[in-house]
């Protein structure tokens, strides 16, 4: 493998249920930062079943210099062998330097079989990538035991560089209609033994995760809330987050929620990724649930709530003003992604 | 019908905690478990041994002290157990610990092999695909359900918003969610009848692989650098108004990567 | 003189841990508060052959030793002293002496089920007149032809009303004094065996404690256990066994309430620090923890002696005298250093506290344990 003939930066763009994902424009945002820092063309590879030219000239807006079209009836639904043959055909046929995939289900699936195919290495959910000066080597950052160390891992003899990127860590740039790039198609045969397993049937559904032991994000509250009204609007925030409510004990026996949704001593220990705490003192009968939690905001309008010393970030304030303007800063977030 | 089941044994990390005096990681003391995924796969493993008689077989790669995962895994119920241990393994990134495992694998009489999807240490999802590249047999990852109909296995394949139904023949491979299951515990005979078994220890020697091929200096990707992510010590309290304490909150999540 | 467990021991311990922490922990509090037997949890408990651990495979049993057996009770207790001693009561005085005493048929007949998990048992010698004499005993067993007429009562039964099988201790011949006694195999469901009043009691609440009342029950010839007139020697050997269950119950209580103190002094603040930053909670937690290690070497012994089939009747007597004080002892100062909390339900130690006391008293109080002791020194 000689390192100096692949030049180029792929980014495979994560096609499902004929709509390109957001994930592949956030992996072209980056991957022009890396292009241009190595002074490499960007090149989109879209998988598909009646590829679009109007999906390429999305790809072309939001920073692709070329895009690939695959176009095969049976990658119309995401199958395994299918896909890395593509996407190996792709590699083998004009040697990319680096090559990204979105972490998600597929991304995670198709990557290790490409990588292991073309005999080359492959870092998993990258949160950071740079180009090294001087062996203009990729620069992989990640987090690893389970969250507790950052690394940085390169893999400087073997090609292409392949990266996964988590969906909503990099940015999109901004759409540039007027951006020209040019669409290219390549051919890809596949046969009856490549599609060697049998999808029965595909189903879509809502995972509803009503357990806040299992919750990643948990918004909970307390008396200082004051009312069953104020505690609902605790509401608006989980759903921005994707997460669910949760509450003190002082809140459950007042009946405003149920104590399947209690933290604490006598209610449920969780450790979620992130804790916020709205209107809770900080007792230590409510620490001894929550303490573990990855990241723990804790919003109360007394400074000397207890809570503070436990919270990595606190805001001293009116609680009942700060949740729906939490909500909105959230969905404003969201939305410039 | 024969399983093999392939565990890693994994510092329990979610027990981990930063020493505040010196901001690294306090790994002494830390409990050892069955990487969580893994165990689901093999309790899946364990269900079809009850349901249909297969025979189960776990592998674990790792050093000595992972010989604890493979009793823990012979004490709920799996019949044989192989430990592949050799300083020459060691260091190994996914490529080579994949090629290392389909090694031993090419020694074992299987219809199945089940993975567990990551290990909660590397958080890759790597190794269990990279095998069934190695192996060339098809796979099938995030699986949340695993039956058998004869000479195939159908399982359900989650996607973020939904999931596949997918028929696959032996041979196959299949990467498990722990939310697939409650693996069971050990039973207490089980723990008598496992220390009674011999675990093979199988080194660099025993298999049939190109050296270039595994541990630090086969793998092709290496760490350049770690740290950690710092202490947890009390955190900054602003007192602001509730526009400017909303906005502070969403760049400190942004900054983290919550959101 | 090993004082380290062996492997197979120490990851029992681990699987133990991780059952009463899941499993356990979670029902402990309701289980105390509603008085509810924990019926599911025993269903689990047989699951993985926690009813049978020191008994043979071939009895249906896991092919353990006491050693491992006790672990069990004191891993139990630990988060739940209730779940405890319905083990205990269960594996040494109902399933032991069947195996220790029983004729093969017996041992078929009913060990097997008790090993399995199948069955549940309990030992019924107490009455209302005979506690720590247990030599009075009233209930009669009068010999008919092929079967024995049961009748009187028994008190402060652990596991009545949910056992399947009890070993019930009778006169059959007055005039012998305690060579008179027998011991039976008494059915739930035998015609004249009825449970009767349920005991209100300050601790292990959800354990099952009541009175046994037989009316003229026709108990089986071949439900005699042992020899007639063997019954005594039969309840004193057996609750020499019983003595190391109950001392790992207690030695899971001291341990479950140090456990539980040391994150509470974590926790609380007072005067601008942690609680354990003052020397005097670390000395009491020294104190606590020193004690409850002896209590634990005492207990290893006396199931490992009896492993080893050696005397072990002056080791498991003190090892229940050590552990029950010490249990009492240190769930008491658990309560003193969680201070007012401590003395609310929303904290396990006051429960710990009030599950320790019963065992200063049952299956010989801790008067019982020092005349045994003695006894073997003076003779």
């Amino acid at each position: 493998m000689n390192v100096s003939e692949y030049k180029g930066v792929f980014v495979f763009a994560e096609r499902r249920d004929g709509a390109v994902q957001k994930v592949a424009y956030e992996l072209l945002g980056m991957g022009r930062g890396i292009a241009d820092a190595l002074g490499e063309p960007l090149a989109a590879v879209l998988l598909g079943s009646g590829l679009k030219d109007s999906e390429a000239a999305e790809l072309i807006a939001f920073g692709a210099d070329e895009v690939i079209l695959v176009d095969h009836p049976d990658l119309g639904v995401y199958m395994t062998e299918p896909y890395t043959k593509a996407v190996v055909k792709a590699i083998a046929e004009r040697k990319p330097g680096v090559v990204f995939f979105g972490a998600t289900t597929i991304g995670r699936d198709l990557a290790p079989r490409v990588s292991a195919r073309v005999k080359t290495g492959l870092t998993a959910d990258c949160t950071a990538l740079a180009v090294e000066d001087g062996t203009r080597n990729l620069l992989m950052t990640r987090p690893a035991f389970g969250g507790n160390i950052m690394a940085t891992i390169v893999c400087p003899e073997h090609r292409p560089q392949m990266s996964t990127v988590r969906p909503g860590v990099m940015r999109k740039l901004e759409r540039d209609g007027a951006r020209k790039g040019r669409v290219s198609r390549l051919a890809v045969e596949i046969e009856a033994k490549d599609r060697n397993v049998e999808i029965l049937e595909v189903v879509s559904e809502k995972v509803a995760r009503k357990n806040i032991e299992d919750s990643t994000v948990l918004v909970s509250g307390g008396r200082g809330l004051g009312s069953p009204e104020n505690f609902r609007k605790l509401d608006l925030v989980a759903d921005e987050l994707g997460g669910l409510v949760s509450a003190s004990r002082a809140v459950v026996d007042l009946g405003w929620v149920g104590q399947d949704r209690q933290v604490g001593q006598t209610g449920k220990t969780v450790r979620p990724d992130l804790y916020i705490a709205c209107g809770i003192s900080g007792m230590i009968q409510h620490i001894a649930g929550m303490e573990d939690s990855g990241f723990i905001v804790a919003v109360n309008k007394n400074s000397g709530a207890p809570i503070f010393e436990y919270a990595d970030l606190g805001i001293v304030t009116d609680v009942n003003r700060l949740v729906p303007a939490l909500a909105e800063e959230l969905k404003a977030a969201k939305a410039e992604r | 019908m024969n399983i093999v089941v392939c565990v890693k044994q994994v510092p329990d990390t979610t027990e981990v905690k930063i020493d505040p005096a010196t901001g690294t990681l306090v790994r002494e003391g830390i409990p050892s478990i069955i990487n969580p995924d893994d165990k689901s796969g093999l309790e899946a493993a364990l269900e079809l041994k009850d349901q249909v008689g297969a025979k189960v077989t776990v592998l674990s790669m790792g050093p000595p002290q992972a010989e604890l995962a493979l009793r823990e895994a012979l004490a709920m119920g799996a019949d044989e157990a192989v430990l592949l241990s050799d300083r020459a393994f060691g260091g190994a990134d996914t490529w080579a610990t994949s090629t290392t495992l389909a090694a031993a694998l090419r020694k074992l009489d299987w219809d199945l092999v089940v993975c567990g999807r990551q290990a909660i240490d590397g958080d890759t999802a790597q190794v269990g695909p990279q095998i069934a590249e190695h192996l060339g047999i098809p796979h099938v990852s995030y699986v949340s359900e695993l039956k058998v109909e004869g000479e195939a296995v159908v399982v359900k394949r989650a996607f973020e918003d939904g999931y596949q139904r997918i028929r696959a023949k032996f041979p196959c491979l299949v990467t498990a969610l722990k939310d697939m299951n409650k693996p069971r515990y050990m039973s207490v005979g089980g723990v008598f009848d496992a220390y009674r078994k011999t675990i093979p220890v199988w080194g660099l020697a025993d298999l049939d692989v190109d050296p270039a091929n595994i541990g630090l200096k086969g793998s092709p990707t290496r760490v350049k650098s770690s740290y950690t992510k710092g202490t947890k010590s009390a955190g900054k309290v602003y007192e602001v108004d509730p526009k400017e304490g909303a906005r502070i909150i969403v760049e400190r999540l942004k900054e983290k990567f919550i959101i | 003189m090993d004082f380290q467990a062996d492997k197979e021991h120490r990851l029992l311990q681990e699987m133990y841990r991780d059952f009463a922490e899941t499993e356990v922990k979670p029902l402990a509090k309701e289980v105390d508060e509603r008085e509810l037997f924990p019926v599911e949890t025993v269903r689990k408990m047989a699951r993985y052959g926690f009813m049978g651990i020191p008994f043979p495979k071939e009895y249906g049993g896991s092919g353990g030793d006491n050693l491992a057996y006790i672990m069990a009770v004191e891993a139990l207790s630990k988060v739940c002293g209730t779940t405890g001693v319905v083990l205990s009561a269960h594996s040494s005085l109902c399933a032991a002496p069947i195996y220790e005493f029983g004729t093969e048929e017996q041992k078929r007949k009913y060990l097997v089920p008790l090993a399995k998990g199948e069955k549940l048992g309990a030992f019924g010698l107490t009455e209302p007149n005979a506690g720590t004499d247990a030599s009075g005993q009233q209930t009669t067993a009068e010999p008919k032809e092929g079967f024995y007429l049961l009748n009187g009562s028994k008190l402060f039964i652990t596991n009545a009303g949910y056992a399947d099988l009890y070993i019930v201790f009778a006169m059959t011949d007055r005039t012998k004094g305690t060579r008179g006694i027998s011991a039976f195999i008494v059915e739930k469901g035998m015609k004249g065996f009825s449970i009767g009043k349920k005991e209100e009691k300050m601790g292990i609440r959800g354990s099952s404690t009541c009175e046994l009342v037989f009316e003229n029950v026709e108990v089986p010839a071949a439900n005699l256990l042992g020899k007639e007139g063997g019954g005594f020697g039969i309840a004193m050997k057996t609750l020499d066994g019983g003595r190391i269950g109950i001392a790992a119950q207690a030695l899971g209580l001291a341990q479950g309430a140090i456990d539980e103190t040391v994150a509470y002094v974590k926790e609380r603040k007072q005067f601008g620090k942690a609680l354990a930053q003052f020397q005097n909670t670390q000395f009491q937690l020294a104190d606590m923890q020193a004690r409850t290690d002896a209590a634990r070497l005492l207990v290893y012994r006396a199931a490992a002696s009896k492993d080893a089939k050696l005397p072990y009747a002056v080791e498991a007597a003190t090892a229940k005298l050590f552990a029950s004080e010490t249990a009492m002892e240190v769930t008491t100062k658990a309560v003193q250093l969680h201070g007012g909390y401590g003395y609310t339900r929303e904290y396990p130690v006051e429960r710990m506290m009030r599950d320790a006391k019963i065992t200063e008293i049952y299956e010989g109080t801790s008067e019982v344990q020092r005349m045994v002791i003695s006894a073997a020194m003076l003779k």
